[in-house]
């Protein structure tokens, strides 16, 4: 009896002991949370001691490395903004199509075989996406477009469109996959063909589902990095020209990474500064397609 | 021509350009992987997988690349699939649902949509200035760590909650305490689901280029690390610095360096699916 008493104490101890540990595994996300918004807004305050926050929101000039240094994270907003604008154009599009195609035209075997091919496309590491950029899209551009600099926004906003491709059609699809077999079957009954059943009963009833991806694929877009560090150049630019070279607020982070920074020196900070702000516009990006998402499960 | 006419031309029409547009991306793959191949190939031999790097681009090899990328593959798989499992199985079998329990979930969605430069700047902030552990393996595997944790968690939960309650009761009727059922009907399982969404998440690890430039890993390495605390490079790393040279010779090093990545990663990748496979196989109750 006794020892029937012990064991089950000792079990007991043992039990409660591995709950804590399991719990502390999972409290790690939440420290890294306040990890990351901790060193950025620890390094972004240090940064907003030298530099007013007005000039950081509306000078049109970003030059922390040079002698005559700017501040204005715009120009770096621009460069952003445009190859994630390019991107999406080529994402969209193709990526809605795409999945219009397998989810109501392609017979079950060539769904199948097409599905993981493209899959395969997002699990190609970045660096092997900005090597394409450069040294095959870019030479291939400019045998259409001569005016086109070696480095511009137009190769990597499309090779980044063709990497966030296979996200928008798998987060579309599965948006179209969960519209009631019901609600098509009653337009089949009515006459409709494939094409007129799928824009105009799948694809609204789908709708905010796949504004959620497109949404996400948006904040992939801004937040890549390698893409735009190797084939858009380094130079901070605030323009809507996608033939010349230009700089994003992750490029640039990488191009402070690359030299030697010391620790407290203003170009140390920038990177926080300009990670900040990379930070919150994502952040908000996927809190809003989180959003869109919910209240489309919520429909049916 | 009737309107029942222009309906199916449409119709024809529209099947065309959705077969096209999805044609763009298998026709993209195809275009990379004929364009590395081209370019790279030809330079991959015994001596370039085992040289160091050169400022010659004929004499430069990778062999410190792949063994930075092999010891931070084993480093990240040993910090992450513990900690990442843990909190799947706390999550999805232990916690109450409370508000605590929420926040968690809503912050791993979150986290799981962080680019990964910004756990980079987390890791220079934390690892390379706070705890001075420089531009180690360490400072390298802890970063990966923490990057890809949401997606083994994601996916261990996805596990988990495949596994039929029955089995769980069965278990706790016969008097099994609840990590008793969780560690030994529970949990294997789920193995094989778990196993393949962590080796997934490896294989994006690895391939993973934008953290470690943050956390300032090198590019030229002439020795092999032999501690967690010494520098190291990676393949990504590697390739990044020769795509961003001038010279023609440094481009065909890339391309070739990417195709050795590329095998890496679809070993890793192979081993995952026939993974999924088997666990689809045995999942017959």
């Amino acid at each position: 009896m006794i020892a029937a008493s012990k064991r089950r104490k000792k079990q007991r101890m043992t039990e409660g002991a591995i709950q804590t540990i399991l719990f502390l595994c999972a409290a790690l996300s939440v420290i890294t949370t306040i990890g990351i918004v901790g060193v950025l807004l620890f390094e972004t305050w240090g940064f907003f001691q030298e530099v007013s926050i007005i000039d950081f929101l509306t000078d049109t000039q970003w030059t922390p490395l040079f002698v005559d240094k700017h501040f204005g994270i715009m120009s770096l907003l621009a460069g952003t903004c445009l190859i994630a604008l390019i991107a999406m154009c080529v994402a969209l599009p193709l990526g809605i199509m795409s999945a219009i195609y397998l989810n109501e035209y392609a017979p079950s075997r060539v769904r199948e075989t097409i599905k993981p091919i493209i899959e395969v496309l997002a699990g190609i590491p970045t660096v092997v996406y900005g090597y394409f950029a450069l040294l095959f899209v870019t030479p291939l551009l400019q045998s259409f477009i001569p005016n086109l600099s070696g480095f511009n926004a137009l190769a990597p906003g499309i090779v980044m469109g063709i990497m966030i491709l296979p996200m928008v059609s798998s987060l579309s699809e599965d948006a179209m996959h969960s519209v009631p077999d019901s609600l098509k079957e009653g337009a089949y009954a009515l006459g409709a063909t494939r094409f007129q059943v799928a824009t105009s009963v799948v694809v609204p009833a789908a709708l905010s589902g796949i504004m959620s991806a497109a949404v996400l694929a948006v904040s992939r877009a801004i937040g890549e990095t390698m893409i735009v560090s190797i084939a858009a150049g380094q130079q901070p630019r605030l323009t809507m020209n996608p033939l010349v070279p230009l700089e994003t607020i992750t490029a640039f982070i990488v191009q402070v990474s690359l030299g030697d920074t010391p620790t407290g020196t203003i170009e140390y900070k920038t990177i926080f500064a300009a990670g900040m702000t990379l930070f919150i516009f994502t952040l908000v990006l996927n809190l809003f397609s989180q959003w869109l998402k919910e209240r489309y499960r919520e429909e049916y | 021509m009737t309107r029942l006419e222009r309906n199916k031309l449409a119709d024809k029409l529209f099947k065309v350009v959705a077969i096209c547009a999805t044609a763009v991306a298998l026709v993209f793959l195809a275009a990379l992987v004929i364009d590395l191949i081209y370019d790279g190939a030809g330079r991959i031999d015994w001596s370039f997988i085992t040289s160091f790097p050169s400022r010659r681009p004929a004499r430069a090899g990778i062999i410190a690349a792949i063994a930075g990328t092999f010891w931070l593959m084993g480093l990240t798989a040993l910090f992450a699939f513990p900690i990442g499992v843990g909190a799947g199985i706390y999550l999805e079998e232990y916690a109450k649902k409370n508000t605590f329990t929420k926040i968690i979930e809503v912050n791993i969605a979150n986290l799981a949509g962080v680019p990964s430069i910004i756990y980079g700047l987390l890791g220079l902030g934390i690892f390379v200035r706070t705890f001075r552990l420089d531009q180690s393996l360490l400072t390298g595997a802890l970063t990966l760590t923490l990057l890809i944790l949401p997606i083994i968690i994601i996916t261990t939960r996805e596990a988990l909650r495949a596994v039929p309650s029955g089995l769980r009761q069965a278990s706790y009727a016969l008097g099994a305490s609840q990590w008793q059922t969780t560690y030994s009907q529970v949990l294997p399982v789920a193995m094989p689901g778990i196993l393949t969404g962590t080796i997934l998440a490896l294989s994006r690890a690895i391939g993973e280029t934008a953290p470690l430039v943050a956390i300032g890993a090198l590019t030229y390495i002439a020795f092999l690390p032999e501690s967690v605390m010494d520098p190291f490079t990676a393949l990504p790393i590697q390739i990044f610095n020769w795509v961003s040279r001038p010279q023609k010779g440094f481009a065909i090093n890339a391309a070739a360096a990417i195709i050795v990545l590329l095998c890496i990663t679809l070993v890793l990748n192979s081993i995952a699916i026939y993974l999924r496979h088997r666990f689809k196989k045995r999942m017959r109750w």
